[in-house]
């Protein structure tokens, strides 16, 4: 077998290369097996958004004391397709002003790290399309993309909304990806892999990564929320101050992709968390009852229904309210941590201890995160505590004398001009 | 080495943008995202009410008040029948003042659960607290349909009283919903009051300062949330409010917030008023009959009462007339957007919609 199948690990087509191998040349193997593997992504992702639009709407509703969508087909499920073809159908508007080519690219940009992010990710124990050795690394960096196309359509609509909210993007991405790095460092630290199908493998021997380094999980929650644009972060398409943001002027299927592209990247960030820190497609040995990729996909929703559940409940911060929390109190929480960490690991291998010493380590990162939690959002939120969140009430008030009322016919009114 | 700066450039904020709760523009000079200039551009909803009521008789002025303030039609009806009656010298029966008290203080607390709800909207929460809010608004909508037939625009009060007694089953529903209410208007706070991001965005922003307030002649809960005890509805009682029990809430610092949590608190006065106002309820009629071109003494009356957004008031002179010589509103979203330019001057975008949402405007009675 060709040596580049070692990325391409599809257990349940084993037979079909082996057969294959046999004869044809490798690189036709090489080609069946990232077809086969980027088909069953695209499936994923593209039925997922259209999951996704109707959980989201469905689940906020039920946030909101309301039913949500529930016309379309039973409990509503339709309603997404309906959606997509009312968006495929409107007309697309592009503004006079806006630089046409550099307009048209960002919905097609845009969708590019969106779909590549699922390539690296374990989805069982022998179900990787892109094993790499540095498949942390390939998702920060794949990530970045979106803000490049997020700023061209902010410059191109010609629109100062679209370009505020492409200048607040740029500015936070640049500013999460900071602690988003240090907070993977920790994990990678620790498994000594910086493959996703490794670190799964990793937290299959040991335990969850999360109960080792959950300051990383809380950091990665916090940054994610930022680098999806979704509230409390949603500065960048904040609809309430800058209308739309940068996809104000999108109209149509172009808005439709972005809004897809936000979807997606909902699973990608969900997809993450549950690799990295959640054990990704291992469950306590349940992967062997339940397919493992499953697990992993309701892993997925799980998380991605954490964010749902953010999104219906809290308000949005300000833009330097949003930088402020992640340069003064993200990046020094993440630097303890990868020292903490890199401390822990220096012991562990200097000192040549058993798989034992983990179990301390996990409780000690554990208080050490709630405390630094505490005391952190203690002294953020001090200022706003100064005064108390409850009125005076007053029962009497000191009204100046007033002049007499004396009649109602005060003064008789001018005769109309004849 | 010089100093690269951008110069200033102007964005407009309306007339058609989500939070500007109607059309309404702000013409924002920025620098960056700070706002360095801010000029308020009005009349995108002028509809000649003023003009036009002068065409018009006495009652047929009424539905005019409904779409002025379009979240509050009841005490606008209030205000304007107050004046009318104080102009022609009409005597209202004691029921129909206790009406009027009790649709009043329902019609305020539905139109600050729309206040306070999207405020907190314009803070960025993804339409939750609306809803909730919506919730309960809804159900004093409900109320004045069984009462009067509509909703929104009630056209509920006449001249002389009101249109129609409540109906039998208006009791249950109103006495159930007041029961219910103060552990509503809890759950509203529990789900707001002590949210850092809600603080971090209300509090300190948009700070009004005493002194300010009272010179830009601001009302309502504006000028309760700075510091400053005033009610009309205690300064210079009208229906039955002298009778009633209530206090004022006032605020400490003068910030969005503190107008938040005035609103919060002036709903539950409400309740009680209401609650009194339904103990004390007697029997009898509603309005007294009266002609329908009426024709008030030559005069001038101005009547004016605390609306939900602050001091209504009408300013009307008869000529003897069946129809006004001059109609004129004093209406407390007008005189409480004055300030706004104070507000959110070197705040930044995000800052001035959460200050715009605070003072609680509505472009319908701005333009009248």
């Amino acid at each position: 077998m060709a040596p580049l199948l070692n990325w391409y690990d599809f257990d349940p087509f084993h037979d079909l290369y082996h057969w294959l191998d046999k004869h044809v040349e490798s690189w036709v193997v090489y080609l069946v097996a990232a077809v086969i593997g980027s088909a069953g992504i695209l499936t994923f992702v593209g039925l997922g958004a259209l999951v996704n639009v109707w959980l989201e709407r469905r689940l906020i509703g039920r946030i909101q004391v309301r039913r949500g969508p529930n016309r379309v087909g039973p409990f509503g499920l339709v309603q997404p397709v309906a959606d997509a073809i009312k968006l495929i159908q409107k007309e697309v508007l592009q503004p006079d002003a806006a630089d046409s080519r550099l307009f048209n690219l960002p919905p097609i940009i845009v969708f590019i790290p969106a779909m590549l992010t699922f390539a690296v990710f374990a989805w069982a124990p022998d179900l990787v399309l892109a094993n790499l050795d540095a498949g942390v690394l390939y998702l920060l960096a794949i990530s970045s993309i979106t803000a490049l196309a997020i700023f061209i359509a902010g410059w191109s609509s010609n629109n100062k909304y679209a370009l505020l909210g492409a200048m607040r993007v740029i500015a936070m991405m640049i500013s999460y990806e900071v602690p988003m790095v240090m907070c993977f460092l920790a994990p990678v630290l620790l498994a000594g892999t910086m493959s996703v199908a490794g670190l799964v493998q990793w937290q299959q021997h040991h335990f969850l990564l999360a109960a080792f380094v959950p300051m990383s999980v809380l950091i990665y929650g916090l940054s994610a929320t930022a680098e999806l644009n979704r509230t409390p972060a949603d500065i960048a398409e904040a609809e309430s101050e800058i209308v739309a943001g940068y996809h104000t002027e999108y109209s149509g299927m172009k808005f439709g992709l972005f809004y897809a592209v936000e979807l997606i990247n909902s699973l990608a960030v969900s997809g993450i968390m549950a690799s990295l820190f959640f054990g990704g497609w291992w469950l306590f040995g349940v992967e062997k009852v339940i397919p493992a990729w499953i697990i992993f996909i309701l892993k997925i929703y799980f998380f991605y229904f954490g964010l749902i559940w953010l999104r219906g409940t809290l308000p949005r911060f300000r833009i330097d309210q949003l930088m402020g929390l992640a340069w003064k109190m993200l990046l020094p929480l993440a630097l303890i941590n990868v020292a903490v960490i890199a401390t822990e690991v220096l012991i562990w291998q200097e000192a040549d201890l058993g798989g034992w010493v983990l179990a301390p380590y996990a409780v000690v990162n554990i208080a050490l995160t709630a405390a630094l939690v505490v005391v952190f959002f203690r002294i953020v939120t001090a200022r706003f505590y100064r005064l108390p969140t409850r009125v005076i009430l007053v029962r009497d008030i000191q009204v100046p004398a007033l002049p007499a009322p004396a009649s109602s016919a005060l003064r008789p009114p001018t005769p109309l001009p004849q | 080495m010089t100093e690269l700066r951008t110069p200033p450039y102007v964005v407009n904020i309306g007339p058609q943008h989500p939070s500007t709760h109607g059309v309404f523009r702000v013409k924002a000079t920025l620098d960056g995202e700070r706002i360095i200039d801010a000029e308020m551009v009005l009349g995108y909803l002028h509809r000649s009410m003023e003009k036009l009521a002068e065409e018009r008789t006495f009652t047929q002025n009424i539905p005019f008040t409904d779409r002025m303030d379009y979240l509050a039609a009841m005490t606008g009806n209030l205000g304007y029948c107050l004046a009318v009656e104080k102009l022609a010298g009409i005597e209202v029966p004691e029921r129909a003042q206790y009406l009027r008290v009790i649709f009043a203080e329902l019609q305020r607390i539905a139109s600050h659960c729309m206040a306070n709800g999207t405020f907190v909207n314009d803070c960025g929460a993804w339409q939750t607290p609306l809803m909730y809010m919506f919730r309960e608004r809804e159900r004093i909508l409900d109320l004045f349909e069984m009462t009067c037939g509509a909703r929104l625009t009630t056209n509920y009060m006449r001249i002389g009283g009101v249109s129609f007694d409540v109906p039998d089953e208006f009791y249950p529903a109103v006495n159930s919903l007041m029961a219910e209410m103060p552990d509503r208007i809890a759950e509203y706070e529990g789900l707001t009051l002590d949210n850092e991001i809600l603080l971090a965005r209300a509090r300190d922003i948009g700070v009004l300062r005493p002194d300010v307030a009272i010179n830009s002649s601001a009302t309502g809960p504006l000028l309760r949330g700075s510091g400053i005890a005033w009610d009309v509805r205690k300064a210079d009682p009208y229906c039955v409010y002298d009778r009633m029990e209530f206090d004022i809430p006032i605020g400490r610092n003068g910030d969005c917030f503190d107008r938040f949590i005035v609103r919060m608190e002036e709903m539950r006065q409400s309740v009680r008023i209401i609650k009194q106002a339904l103990e004390q309820l007697p029997a009898g009629p509603v309005n007294v009959p009266l002609p329908l071109a009426l024709k008030p003494p030559p005069g001038e009356a101005y009547a004016r009462i605390e609306s939900p957004k602050g001091e209504l008031g009408f300013y009307l002179v008869s000529d003897g007339g069946p129809t006004p010589y001059r109609w004129h509103v004093r209406s407390p979203s007008y005189i409480n957007l004055t300030v706004l330019k104070d507000m959110v001057v070197g705040l930044s975008i995000a800052d001035a919609i959460v200050s715009l949402g605070s003072i609680d405007i509505n472009v319908g009675e701005i333009d009248r």
